[in-house]
């Protein structure tokens, strides 16, 4: 295997793409590049209805191609492309979580002043042009194919095969985000410093992905996963560049599911950003980097699990700890959420480091039962309103039983499904990943993640707890009335919760099916 | 063998009943408790129906039986049936419910919460509690296990005394951590399962015919048993029953002490040991030790109380420790008492704690011992009812907990001569915090502000009088409730491998029930 000649070859072959493997992520690109023409050209009053129609109708054609395509397992773009069963799974659920993501960052009702969006993004927070903007009515549109170009970054991230094309995907799907957090119309400079350092964290674990695959690169002669696998398998003595190159991707990946101690950026951006892209980019991106973090170390580094393993113990015990420690001590919902979300990509670690059919499939059901309660959540807070906007702090949701049943009884499901608490999807999912590691000999792992579960249980109750049997005081916030848009959200986000945690085996079916990572 | 899905039936009826008060108008809060009351009962006289058909000497071990695949990717079916043991627990839960709606028709006025919700709330516990008693596969037996949490949760919360908030989240942590201890045994089980027989399981039966390794054993023993500790409770896991029972309603403190904590002895019994018997017999030692310190401890702590359901709550502790001790000394009639036991303590816990809600409506809500005196001259009728109550919590003779107790100290003497004699001093605690507490609130000169205090009305009298009767009638002739218990006992033992010690003297065993 001479890296030379495997190189010459990768230069100069024209890679045969199966146009119709890959169509639903081209579908998405060729309508966000139509979707950026329409803010150029089309009139202002019109842009919003037209973008509207194209992101649903983009969102939905991906959906429908994704779903005739459920049988196809195949690898193209020499290699680089694999789509396969899980691909597929995770593309259809990163597909339906963005379309209930971007039915809530159309929502117009909630906000007096308009939809979640700053007015005029450019214009200082504060300034006297700041304020004739958002008196005048003026709305972003521009956010529309930030979106698109975001989703298909994902739909390409789960399907890469191949650490160079994992980094573009990677960034198609950050970039838009990084914007996208800092555009909240209320708030702003909060939204903004969230921006920055997000954008600045990333930027950082992206150049350790960057870093790591050129390491991989001098070790395998080649980024193509199956390249690496037989490299990896290949090579018997330890081989410094490997090791230091699995740790470098790993660390860029771990960034992206908020995995301690790269979790830093995530209660600021979860709290900044708007809500509604807080919903989508906490369920979608989660997907996504779960997806590709399962990829490379399923097909690339699966025959360096032993090395690996040790690793993913300590940051899966971490993560699982130090998330649900910090949860506890939060009284602003959003960050509670956040910190939340971190001790649930902890618990989603003990599945993968299962490292069999059975971790992977778990995963992937965990994954889709938490998107769903965690877009359900972020709709009700953005409900959860006050004078100055949205009322995150937790003070304000005291006595929210007593004055909002039906919202709060919602919310209550959600904290439940968070906890595990049988007859939710979320117990469901916690069974399965659990019962995958202790299949595969991580009883250890399970036992401090079960200690864990207990933890976040009782932050989880608390917001039960405050809902439920305080009085209402004159700080306690109202529930708006939305549009069918956030309606539609969270009746999909409770319904789903509670759908998975009675009757799971058709999901559970889907996954099981989905079969294997091809390489 | 009906195939009629009587258990199921069972835990609609209740499951419905809440639903169509809480689809009433809020207004309406009388006849949301009558609809309540209605559907409790018609779940009893159901009960009754279906224990009528119970064949005590039937073959098989679980009659009722229905089974349905649920989720079949994780080897979990709706499968429920009850043995004797099942059976007479879910009898226990459907006599109480109807009682406590009837003691508690005023407990949820005036409160944070709505009158129906209160109503709503037992029934969905109903539901609950015969799922968990008539559950045949084990992951059911967990969901219901934890659902319980969530309607006591809400009841001791939005219905409870002052310090309600904090009593019911050290209620709810408490049971949850218990419950995911359990549920990592849970999963283990299900892996070793599949270890063993290619495919991962849940049913009851098939669990208990595996042989598994016995380390194994140990580690899955662990986590069950800390669940059902702490449910039961036992010494030192108890620490949240004071606080739950002393903010709850009295009529929750019943279902919660009287049938709820009941579900963690009878998981020792009906999972702990049949499906872990190497594990069993391993930490026997231990157990017996929590349940001789749970008796002696309970019972001393209960004599320094001046709140009488704080005292209620840790003599049943004490007696929580007599039942575990029963089901732990592997002997036939330990166990046989244990399940008496703990029907017996059902009734007694009802009559306690619904006969001091009574008398604490009566006085501002106090709870405290040192508030009354002399209330016999005013409320004669409820003084009696109190003594009944008490004595029955003292396990006098002719009561149906002597039975249990005593049944439960002879398996112990049979097993382990020490063992048992140590036991019986707990008796004399009992009897001296049960009397004390009568002495001080019921005799002796009327305390102040007292005088207006009226007598038991036809209601209260209502609630209580099926209670004392029944505590008196299974005292006197206990063979009923025996005679179903007995078989399931004898197949609990058959299949941990254990037998009842020779007696050294050939009439040791009682009423014809040893074997």
């Amino acid at each position: 295997m001479n890296p030379i000649a495997v190189a010459d070859k990768a230069l100069f072959e024209i890679p045969p793409l199966d146009y119709s493997a890959i169509a639903p992520i081209l579908i998405l690109l060729g309508v966000a590049v139509v979707s950026v023409l329409v803010e150029a050209f089309a009139p202002k009053r019109a842009r919003r209805p037209i973008q509207l129609v194209l992101v649903f109708g983009a969102l939905i054609a991906a959906f429908v191609d994704v779903v005739t395509l459920s049988g196809l397992r195949t690898i193209t773009a020499s290699g680089s492309i694999a789509i396969d069963g899980p691909a597929l799974v995770m593309q259809g659920a990163i597909l339906i979580l963005a379309a209930l993501g971007a039915m809530l960052m159309a929502e117009r009702l909630v906000d007096p002043s308009g939809d979640a969006f700053a007015a005029r993004a450019s214009a200082l927070p504060g300034s006297e042009d700041e304020k004739q903007f958002t008196a005048r009515g003026y709305f972003q549109t521009e956010v529309w194919p930030l979106f698109l170009f975001s989703v298909a970054g994902m739909l390409l991230f789960v399907a890469a095969s191949d650490l160079l094309l994992m980094f573009v995907a990677l960034e198609v799907m950050s970039l838009p985000l990084y914007l996208l957090v800092g555009m909240a119309r209320r708030r702003r400079l909060l939204s903004q410093e969230a921006s920055l350092k997000y954008f600045l964290l990333g930027a950082f674990s992206s150049a350790f992905f960057l870093y790591g695959s050129a390491l991989i690169y001098g070790f395998a002669g080649s980024v193509n996963f199956g390249w690496i696998a037989d490299a990896v398998s290949g090579k018997t003595g330890q081989n410094a560049l490997l090791l230091i190159g699995v740790a470098m991707i790993l660390v860029g990946l771990l960034f992206k599911i908020a995995a301690v101690p790269f979790h830093q950026w995530t209660p600021d951006a979860y709290q900044g950003a708007p809500t509604a892209v807080t919903a989508f980019m906490s369920t979608t991106v989660k997907i996504a980097a779960f997806g590709a973090l399962l990829r490379v170390l399923y097909v690339a580094f699966g025959g360096l699990r032993l090395d690996w393993a040790p690793m993913m113990w300590i940051v899966a015990i971490l993560t699982m700890v130090v998330g649900s420690v910090i949860a506890v001590t939060q009284s602003d919902i959003k960050r509670m959420l956040a910190y939340s979300s971190v001790a649930q990509a902890g618990f989603i670690m003990v599945g993968v480091i299962a490292t069999s059919a059975a971790g992977l499939s778990s995963v992937l059901f965990y994954l889709i039962a938490y998107g769903f309660t965690t877009i359900g959540a972020f709709a009700v807070i953005s409900i959860v309103r006050d004078s100055s906007g949205e009322a995150t702090h937790l003070s304000k949701w005291s006595g929210l039983g007593k004055k909002s049943p039906v919202t709060a009884t919602v919310v209550a499901l959600f904290m439940l499904s968070f906890a595990g608490i049988p007859l939710t999807s979320g117990f469901i999912g916690k069974f399965g990943v659990f019962a995958a590691a202790i299949d595969s000999g991580a009883t250890w792992l399970v036992i401090v993640a079960v200690v864990a579960s207990v933890v976040s249980a009782f932050f989880y109750a608390r917001v039960i707890v405050i809902m439920f049997f305080s009085e209402p005081n004159e700080n306690t916030a109202s529930v708006v009335v939305p549009s069918a848009f956030t309606t539609i959200v969270i009746a999909a986000g409770a319904t789903v919760t509670v759908v998975l945690g009675i009757l799971p085996q058709p999901l559970l079916d889907l996954v099981n099916n989905a079969g294997l990572f091809l390489r | 063998m009906s195939s009629f899905p009587w258990l199921t039936l069972l835990g609609v009826v209740p499951l419905v009943g809440s639903l169509v008060v809480v689809f009433l108008p809020k207004a309406k809060a009388l006849l949301a408790k009558q609809v309540a009351l209605a559907f409790a009962i018609v779940t009893l006289v159901l009960t009754v129906a279906m224990a009528l058909q119970f064949q005590a000497d039937s073959t098989a071990q679980f009659q009722f039986v229905e089974q349905q695949s649920w989720i079949p990717a994780f080897g979990i079916s709706y499968a429920v049936g009850v043995d004797g043991i099942g059976l007479v627990l879910v009898a226990l839960a459907t006599t109480l419910v109807p009682i406590v709606i009837l003691a508690g028709w005023k407990d949820a006025d005036n409160e944070r919460g709505s009158v129906k919700g209160y109503f709503a709330l037992i029934l969905v516990l109903e539901t609950l509690m015969i799922g968990v008693f008539a559950a045949t596969d084990v992951f059911l037996f967990y969901v219901f296990f934890e659902a319980m949490l969530i309607p006591v949760y809400f009841m001791i919360g939005r219905y409870g005394g002052p310090q309600r908030s904090y009593a019911a989240v050290k209620f709810l942590l408490y049971s949850l951590v218990g419950g995911l201890f359990m549920l990592a045994s849970l999963i283990g089980l299900y892996v070793v399962s599949a270890q063993i027989t290619g495919h991962g399981t849940f049913d009851y039966a098939s669990l208990v015919g595996l042989d598994i390794d016995p380390f194994a054993q140990k580690l899955l023993f662990l986590g069950f048993f800390f669940a059902f500790a702490v449910k039961a409770p036992l010494w030192p896991f108890h620490t949240w029953l004071p606080d739950a029972a002393a903010q709850s309603k009295p009529g929750t403190a019943v279902l919660l002490i009287g049938v709820l904590d009941k579900v963690g002895t009878f998981g020792m019994l009906r999972y702990c040991l049949p499906i872990f018997p190497d594990a069993s017999s391993f930490y026997a030692p231990i157990v017996i030790g929590m349940a001789l310190i749970g008796i002696f401890y309970g019972a001393y702590v209960a004599l320094g109380q001046n709140d009488m359901k704080r005292l209620f709550a840790y003599s049943s502790m004490s007696h929580f420790g007599f039942i575990a001790l029963g089901i732990f000394v592997f002997t036939s009639i330990g166990q046989s008492g244990s399940v008496v036991y703990m029907v017996a303590h059902g009734l007694s816990t009802a009559a306690l704690f619904l006969t001091a809600g009574f008398l604490m409506q009566r006085n501002k809500n106090s709870a405290l011992i040192s508030d009354y005196s002399g209330v016999n001259k005013v409320a004669p009728v409820l003084a009696g009812f109190f003594l009944i109550a008490s004595l029955s919590s003292l396990a006098l003779p002719g009561l149906v907990s002597f039975v249990g107790e005593f049944m439960v100290l002879l398996g112990s003497f049979q097993r382990y001569m020490w063992v048992g004699a140590i036991a019986t001093f707990g008796i004399v605690i009992t009897a001296a915090y049960v009397l004390r507490v009568y002495q001080k609130s019921m005799t002796g000169p009327l305390a102040d502000g007292l005088s207006g205090m009226k007598d038991l009305g036809g209601r209260e009298i209502t609630a209580l009088v099926p209670i004392a009767a029944l505590t008196i009638v299974l005292g006197f002739f206990p063979a009923p409730i025996l005679n179903v218990i007995n078989p399931a006992v004898d197949r609990v033992m058959t299949t941990i491998g254990a037998s009842d010690p020779a007696p050294t003297v050939p009439s040791a065993s009682v009423e014809g029930n040893g074997q």
